[in-house]
């Protein structure tokens, strides 16, 4: 618990970003803050899902994805696909077609993310069976980090699985090793339309070290294909298409995909906002008799993925539509199950405290106590204006010294009113908070 | 820190409110999650034997540096026999209650199991009062 630095997936913009504090108001550690006109992320708070990113209507926020010129630092350069990305197009583009792009584009081999999950699903269940109820997948890293940072007292619950990303990643890993390539001239790259999981691959949960050497963009990728099919890129046909993939695999990344494969009592719940509800009355106790849960921080899971740019409901149609033309079962099943039982598991996931207060309790107390008084003496119709996403998020930074009382504009208007506090100064707060040069307006 | 709640009898859907800003509360202090469990599930329990079997009720909890207090009073049928109501799987509670997933019993035993202090105080046809005491280290 005391680690305090992990890989960010995410970074503001500052020449970008115009402190229209949208980002602030979706975050679901409230980990953002408006100071100076420029929106701040609280690192240990972040837990990379990404609702910033989305709804940032200036694209102030940037995506620490890896430069693609890196995967010609390697001989073999294998680019691992989620189903997702093919249901970014039109049904009318061949998927042949996108393959040779791919390989156009640098890749030598390229293969679907999924094909790890039917060797998987027989693990989940046996996995089930034994563990502390309900398990929680281990699949969407935001819901992970969500658990780690809010629901500690959950992390006991996640699956000790890898997800199939990993485990394809490791099949590739030993695959090459076998053939007698050597480690260095292997470069393994994820497609991701996540940017947990660009954060998952950086900054590994459960003592586990991803094989993965970068992660891809996918929305930067789509485009780059796209464009390459639009001007009809001429294609050599020079890469290897490992498409073996069930209808299970494809639909593994959309909601309910997951637990339709687990026995027993399951759930799937996605959206952070519906995880983050029934995360709550799960930690409360309310809630028994549930084997599995499948939850995803994605409205539409994977389908309504953060760098997945076209309408979730028609991706996921998509999918759908492809799962039902794919078989149940394809033939490198069995050597998956060969080689990844004993890469599988992972170990336990730490807690991450958010360290609202302080470390130690007695303080912590007296800083609470506090911020409940201020609290008090706010509106509590969390507007936002003071730089802090809500009434309560300002006391708790007032008491550790990160913001001040003036800072609330309904306070500054009462304190004006009584002749305490001149309009001068009022304007001062309100540059710290929002930057100068939003007052320089000329009308 | 002095928190107090009010539980009305009969509300299956506010109940779990006390617990729900304690637990809160007690993840803000960084305490144990494994404390804040035993915490949440002893007072959940309380607190639905209140809305459960009780016309009214008041939640006190007190919280410093070394654990939490909580007092649960209310006013109700009491309890005739308290020996039984801590006897695991012995339930009163009515048909309808059973049916909204509550009152299978296991309700006190499993709040003094959860708590390092426990006492009961019952008054028949006056109320009960709980005390649960649960140490932070």
């Amino acid at each position: 618990m005391s680690r305090t630095t992990y890989n960010r997936a995410l970074e503001i913009l500052d020449d970008v970003c115009i402190g229209c504090s949208h980002c602030m108001k979706v975050c679901p550690t409230e980990a953002l803050r408006v100071s100076a006109g420029k929106a701040v992320i609280h690192a240990d708070w972040c837990i990379d899902c990404g609702e910033c990113y989305r709804i940032c209507p200036n694209r102030a926020i940037r995506v620490m994805d890896d430069d693609f010129k890196q995967i010609y630092n390697y001989k073999y350069r294998v680019l691992l696909v989620p189903s997702v990305f093919f249901a970014q197009f039109e049904d009318s583009v061949p998927r042949e077609k996108i393959y040779q792009i791919i390989g156009e584009l640098g890749f030598t081999e390229v293969c679907a993310v999924e094909q790890s999950v039917d060797s998987l699903t027989d693990e989940v269940n046996e996995y089930v069976r034994n563990a502390q109820k309900p398990v929680i997948s281990s699949f969407c890293p935001a819901v992970i980090r969500l658990i780690q940072v809010r629901f500690p007292s959950l992390v006991d619950h996640i699956m000790q699985l890898l997800p199939p990303i990993e485990i394809t990643a490791q099949y590739y890993k030993n695959k090459f090793a076998k053939a007698g390539i050597p480690e260095g001239e292997l470069g393994i790259f994820y497609l991701t339309p996540c940017i947990a999981k660009i954060a998952a691959v950086k900054s590994p949960v459960g003592g586990y070290t991803s094989p993965i050497n970068g992660v891809i963009n996918m929305d930067f990728f789509f485009n780059k294909v796209y464009l390459a099919y639009k001007q009809r890129l001429p294609v050599s046909g020079n890469i290897t298409i490992n498409g073996e993939l069930s209808s299970k695999g494809i639909l593994y990344p959309t909601t309910g995909g997951e637990s339709a494969n687990v026995e027993g009592r399951t759930l799937a719940i996605d959206g952070m906002s519906n995880v983050i509800d029934f995360l709550e009355i799960l930690e409360n106790e309310e809630i028994e008799g549930v084997d599995f849960l499948e939850l995803r921080a994605c409205d539409q899971s994977c389908a309504g993925g953060i760098l997945s740019h076209r309408n979730r409901f028609l991706t996921a149609e998509s999918m759908k539509k492809y799962a039902a033309k794919a078989p149940d079962y394809h033939k490198l099943t069995l050597d998956y199950q060969r080689y990844t039982s004993a890469v599988i598991h992972m170990d336990r996931i730490e807690p991450r405290s958010m360290v609202k207060y302080d470390r130690d309790i007695d303080v912590a107390l007296q800083k609470m106590e506090r911020a409940r008084q201020l609290r008090e003496l706010f509106p509590g119709i969390d507007c936002g204006a003071c730089g802090a996403p809500s009434c309560e998020a300002l006391a708790e930074d007032i008491v550790k010294g990160h913001s001040e009382i003036n800072a609330c504009i309904f306070l500054r208007t009462l304190y004006e009113k009584r002749g305490e506090l001149q309009l001068e100064e009022a304007i001062k707060i309100m540059e710290r908070i929002w930057g100068r040069s939003r007052f320089d307006k000329k009308f | 820190m002095n928190l107090e709640y009010k539980v009305e009898g009969g509300d299956f859907t506010s109940a779990g409110l006390a617990s729900s800003q304690i637990k809160k509360i007690l993840k803000q202090l960084n305490v144990d999650p494994a404390v804040i469990k035993r915490v949440v599930i002893a007072l959940y329990e309380a607190e639905v034997n209140i809305v459960a079997h009780a016309y009214r009720g008041v939640i006190k909890a007190q919280i410093d540096g070394g654990g939490i207090n909580l007092i649960l009073e209310d006013e109700g049928p009491g309890i005739p026999d308290v020996e039984m109501a801590m006897t695991p799987g012995f339930s009163t509670a009515s048909k309808a209650v059973r049916e909204m997933g509550f009152g299978a019993g296991m309700g006190l035993p499993n709040i003094s199991e959860n708590a390092d202090d426990f006492n009961i105080e019952t008054t028949v046809g006056k109320g009960t009062t709980l005390r649960i005491g649960i140490k932070f280290r």
